[in-house]
């Protein structure tokens, strides 16, 4: 009976995963693996039976059941849309330390008969859950913007050492077969949790949506090798799955990006740029309040280009009422989205929709790019790399060879932006200085506020 | 020899291992940059199945082994945390694309 379950458990894991990579059926998708999963998950707690004993504890696990899944549920609903992407390394993070914390149970029925096969496994599921949790918590800290970039010369070097030790004491302890060693595996984990921390710092933050996709797949090689502990077909399936696919899901990522894995998780980004920040800029111009209401309002034609700004100061109903008064005005409004806008990509698509935004309106970047031509106006809201010129002619840039938004084929193009700050690639962007750009400065909520309300008195 | 005995005894599994591996790339491939995010945060959830891990752990711990049911314990709230928060998240992730498209 269980057997079938965790077939059950499997198959829908697999169709989830299949149905979440298409728009049309990926909510379906989404529940059915989570209907999978709860029928593993009770399945367990009732049928699993080890050399004929079933369960006992069942008031602990009830308990540790109803405390997740309520601070789950709430966390998750209460949780805003533009903070999801911690949110998201945060709970990855949580399925890393149970792994790990499996691991350390575990090493407690270690005894002189244990293959070795089992203890490396054991020690697998130690390393990388605390990996993944330890990094998956640097990660939420960087999003959040409470942790900044950190990098020490030879941190490469570091880090291999690190990695090195921890494989070098966990191979000891399982060559020796030792029952007692209690303090090495300790040391593992605490030089694993150490590299986790170590491994996402230097990264910069706005490659996190990577990082989080590759540790995501670090986890799920952790529950795998729970399944492979526990002989148990779910968990195995799975892992594995997650582990697989959200490797290929990293280097979509960095594909989306122009950028390669290494050089996402080694180039230490925003460092190199400094060299470039001390050229001549020359001066920019900024705009009145008054005189963009105006020059939006007689436009055919606006872009609208949102960017991490926008979900900072949650100005996605500000700006879809904006759309709707220039509608209104008779003025055709798009927004083109960059594939890698905000912090994850889709992040803008998930805000404009909350917002009300139709789906029609919201173009991608191979659409919007032949269109910018025939627009009148673009208003860049708190975007800043990806219309980034420097990507296209700068070979020097960091950011060189990543696909952007070509705004500059519009006839002008409005960029409001909090100050002149550069944005999360540490990079100054040329766009600001050209003659066709102004600049609009404020907070994009209030920016967009105002914004409404004088287009409604012209 | 240790791998290839181990490889005789664990046949199955092995051939689990690899398939799902596939299998996994295959999934994913082709899709779209809008659903990156809402795709890893399903797979996050989904990797809550070390719950299960947790759940046989707590269960089989004795009755007076506190370590071991205190750690098993925290093991299955955290676990329950990445699962239960995992598909909520992706869920209301999800909700937002589906309501434009009704429209």
């Amino acid at each position: 009976m269980l057997s079938l379950i965790y077939l059950i458990g499997s198959v829908t894991f697999i169709i989830g995963l299949k149905m979440l990579s298409h728009p049309a059926t990926a909510r379906k998708g989404n529940l059915i693996a989570a209907g999978g999963m709860f029928i593993s998950i009770l399945g367990t707690i009732f049928l699993y039976t080890h050399n004929g004993e079933h369960l006992h504890n069942f008031w602990w696990i009830a308990g540790g059941l109803l405390i997740g899944g309520v601070i789950g549920l709430v966390s998750a609903k209460k949780v805003k849309m533009t903070s999801m992407p911690e949110m998201v390394s945060l709970f990855n993070g949580m399925g890393g330390a149970c792994a790990a914390l499996i691991s350390v149970v575990e090493f407690e029925h270690v005894n002189a008969d244990t293959e070795r096969l089992h203890l490396l496994i054991i020690f697998a599921g130690l390393i990388i859950g605390s990996v993944s949790f330890a990094g998956s918590i640097i990660a939420w800290g960087k999003l959040n913007g409470r942790i900044k970039d950190i990098a020490f010369k030879g941190q490469h070097i570091f880090n291999i050492l690190l990695l090195a030790v921890i494989v070098a004491v966990a191979a000891f302890v399982i060559g020796v077969q030792p029952i007692t060693m209690v303090w090495c595996m300790a040391a593992v984990l605490l030089l694993s949790l150490l590299y986790g921390v170590f491994f996402v710092l230097p990264i910069g933050g706005a490659d996190m949506p990577v990082v989080i996709s590759l540790l995501n797949s670090f986890t799920g090689v952790a529950a795998a090798c729970g399944g492979f502990l526990y002989d148990n077909p779910v968990m195995l399936t799975g892992g594995i799955l997650v582990g697989s696919a959200g490797t290929i899901l990293t280097i979509l990522m960095c594909k989306a990006m122009n950028r390669s894995l290494k050089n996402v998780l080694i180039g230490s980004f925003g460092g190199s740029a400094a060299s470039n920040s001390n050229k001549e800029q020359g001066a920019y111009r900024e705009i009145g309040l008054s005189d963009a209401a105006v020059v939006l309002a007689y436009a055919h034609k606006v872009m609208i280009v949102p960017g991490y700004g926008l979900a900072v100061a949650q100005a996605q109903h500000a700006c879809h009422e904006l759309e709707v008064m220039l509608e209104g005005k008779g003025v055709e409004v798009r927004y083109a989205i960059h594939p890698v806008a905000g912090r994850m990509p889709g992040h803008m698509n998930v805000l404009l929709a909350e917002a009300d935004v139709t789906y029609e309106k919201l173009l991608e970047m191979e659409q919007a790019n032949p269109q910018f031509n025939t627009t009148d106006v673009v208003l860049v809201l708190g975007a800043n790399d990806v219309v980034n010129p420097a990507a296209k002619s700068d070979p020097a840039s960091p950011i060189y060879g990543m696909p952007i938004l070509e705004v500059e084929s519009a006839k002008t193009v409005i960029v409001n932006k909090r100050s002149m700050k550069p944005g999360y690639a540490g990079i100054e962007n040329e766009l600001f200085f050209r003659p066709k750009t102004a600049m609009l400065f404020g907070d994009a909520k209030a920016a967009l506020q105002q914004l409404i309300a004088e287009i409604a008195q012209v | 020899m240790d791998i290839l005995s181990f490889f005789e005894q664990h046949m199955e599994m092995t051939y689990v291992v690899i398939l799902s591996i596939f299998l996994g790339i295959e999934v994913i491939s082709r899709v779209p940059s809008v659903l990156h995010t809402p795709l890893m945060s399903g797979a996050n959830a989904i990797h809550g199945v070390v719950i299960i891990g947790a759940i046989i752990v707590m269960g089989e711990a004795e009755r007076d082994n506190y370590p071991a049911l205190i750690l098993g314990f925290l093991a299955v709230i955290l676990g329950t945390l990445n699962v239960v928060g995992g598909f909520v998240v992706t869920d209301r992730m999800l909700e937002m694309f589906k309501s434009k498209k009704n429209k």
